[in-house]
């Protein structure tokens, strides 16, 4: 039970494949007053970008559909708001998507307040010489093959989204922990100038941002790290006060595991300097942090510091950077190693014979070196499946690899088998800049009748 | 005498373009200082230089009994444009989990 001035605000999605059945769980059991969806991993946009330039209904998460069907009728029931940045490189076609699929559960006219002004592509089109954080060279080297640029917007417009009263709030491009942030800022008033408040808040925002990774998933190790009823795995929320005390707990009687040392590992995933892991609302320390154990599965968070926001937003730059063209075959028996090992050498010299060039090349051996490379110090497996895999400008040269490595079924050593059909996929790089603040207009608009 | 840091403590990859930053959290408090002392950033880089070019940072996290590793070049270019079937770099903290270090106990 959650006493009347606590907020409880739930993580239902931490990408957009994660698993929905525990939120709805979270929806029907767990007594939360948000359930926030986080769907979008770095490349996202740029891929939802493309969905749009061929169909301009399209461009928000796909995922929308199925997890909407599966929720609303337990939110509208219950009262929960959702909160997500599902409108991915089209927040406006999102909202009409689930308006569709609310009129169509039957729950009437359900108003969507959308965040827009994350996509900032004409704006940076204009400022080419802004300096790409990962290599330092001018946003220049890539605008020609720019397919899309989007600034991770702060709490404070999704907060405003909420302000409007509308049920669903759907945004682009938003930083991951400002998702969970806004619930608070919208419940407790609270102000950016109140930074101890702020940290708490997205403090609890990073770890409900990977939903299952508090709560047992990405964590188990047989004997060592027990996870009981892992299958069973539930869906974590905060509880939180206007003081900005936190507890992270889970949905009842679902499985998993919630403590110190699941918390633990997801508090330092994806940081770097812990005394400054920058949003767009604080920078955040969490070298004070201290997690404790108040009761079963319920975890206290004390502690977290910040300095105040920075004067840029990161903006993430989607590229088109050529294809990757993979393909695969298995030998397995006596010199099943040293097989692959030969038909890895055949074809990349035919690929060297028909005059294609890679940027980048890769021979892996599952079963020995496909993760963690030094083939020559590993035992030899009873069977390995071998992957080449190359990045090119040319599609043509992408797709030889995989047709090639088929072709070992019929033209390379003795008894290969299994071969996968070539595979090709569009390279979408992404890189990023800063952006000063000023230069973003973010807004909130309302479809439907509030 | 060695054991793994596995024995000592346990780790999750997390990843941001072409950068892993991999935990590392000790089950038991009094294990800290030993693994402050012997898995330097150095030892670490050692470990990962066939998959990682570096540079390796350290950072302590004393109240949490953990410290972070954040490993530069390690993704094959990064999650976006990697070759790689681990593209996210999740299975490299199992790369630190292998790492041996003098045990601590002979040198009490």
């Amino acid at each position: 039970m959650k006493s009347r001035e606590t907020v409880r605000v739930g993580a239902g999605a931490g990408t957009s494949d994660d698993r929905i059945v525990p939120a709805l769980e979270l929806a029907e059991r767990g007594d939360i007053d948000y359930l926030v969806f986080e769907c979008l991993a770095e490349r996202t946009v740029s891929r939802e970008n493309l969905s749009r330039s061929k169909d301009p209904n399209l461009g928000y998460s796909p995922s929308l559909h199925a997890r909407l069907r599966m929720v609303l009728p337990a939110c509208m029931r219950n009262g929960i708001r959702i909160v997500s940045n599902m409108g991915a490189a089209n927040p406006l076609g999102g909202a009409r998507a689930a308006r569709k699929e609310a009129a169509d559960l039957g729950l009437g006219d359900v108003p969507v307040a959308v965040v827009l002004g994350d996509d900032v592509s004409s704006i940076v089109k204009h400022r080419p010489e802004l300096k790409l954080i990962e290599n330092g060279e001018p946003l220049e080297s890539i605008l020609p093959k720019m397919i899309s640029a989007n600034a991770y917007l702060g709490a404070d417009v999704v907060c405003e989204a909420l302000n409007t009263g509308a049920p669903i709030v759907l945004s682009g491009r938003v930083a991951d922990p400002s998702l969970f942030l806004a619930p608070m800022l919208h419940e407790f008033d609270w102000s950016y100038d109140d930074l101890p408040k702020i940290a708490q808040g997205t403090a609890a925002g990073h770890l409900l941002e990977c939903t299952a990774s508090v709560t047992g998933g990405c964590f188990g190790w047989p004997g060592k790290k027990e996870v009981p009823d892992l299958a069973r795995n539930g869906y974590p929320f905060a509880d939180v006060k206007a003081d900005g005390s936190i507890v992270i707990g889970k949905t009842p009687d679902t499985g998993g595991r919630l403590d110190v040392m699941t918390c633990t590992e997801q508090l330092i995933y994806e940081i770097h300097d812990p005394t400054a892991y920058i949003t767009p609302d604080c920078v955040l320390d969490i070298t004070g942090i201290a997690l404790s154990e108040e009761s079963a599965d319920r975890v206290r968070v004390e502690g977290a510091r910040a300095r105040p926001r920075t004067e840029t937003y990161k903006v993430n730059v989607g590229y088109a950077d050529g294809y990757i063209g993979e393909g695969e075959v298995s030998y397995g028996g006596i010199d099943a190693v040293a097989r692959a090992k030969w038909a890895a050498e055949i074809v990349k010299e035919r690929l060297r014979l028909q005059g294609f060039v890679y940027d980048d090349f890769r021979v892996d051996l599952i079963g020995m070196s496909s993760l963690h490379d030094q083939v020559d110090i590993r035992p030899e497996p009873y069977e390995v499946r071998l992957r080449l895999a190359g990045r090119t400008r040319e599609r043509k040269a992408a797709h030889a690899i995989g047709f090639e490595v088929r072709a070992m079924h019929m033209h390379g050593p003795g008894g290969a088998g299994g071969a996968c059909e070539p595979r090709v996929r569009d390279v979408l790089a992404v890189k990023s800049v800063l952006l000063p603040r000023n230069l973003v207009n973010s807004q909130v608009i309302v479809e439907g009748t509030l | 005498m060695s054991v793994r840091v596995y024995d000592l403590a346990h780790a999750r990859a997390g990843d941001k373009g072409n950068t892993s930053n991999i935990s590392v959290i000790c089950y038991d408090a009094t294990h800290w200082n030993f693994i402050e002392r012997e898995l330097t950033p150095e030892r670490v880089a050692d470990a990962f230089k066939h998959v990682a070019k570096g540079p390796v940072r350290r950072y302590p996290l004393r109240n949490l009994k953990a410290f972070n590793f954040v490993i530069e070049n390690a993704l094959g270019g990064g999650v976006t444009i990697s070759l790689a079937q681990d593209i996210h770099g999740k299975s490299l903290s199992n790369v630190m989990l292998a790492i041996e270090l003098p045990d601590p106990e002979a040198r009490k």
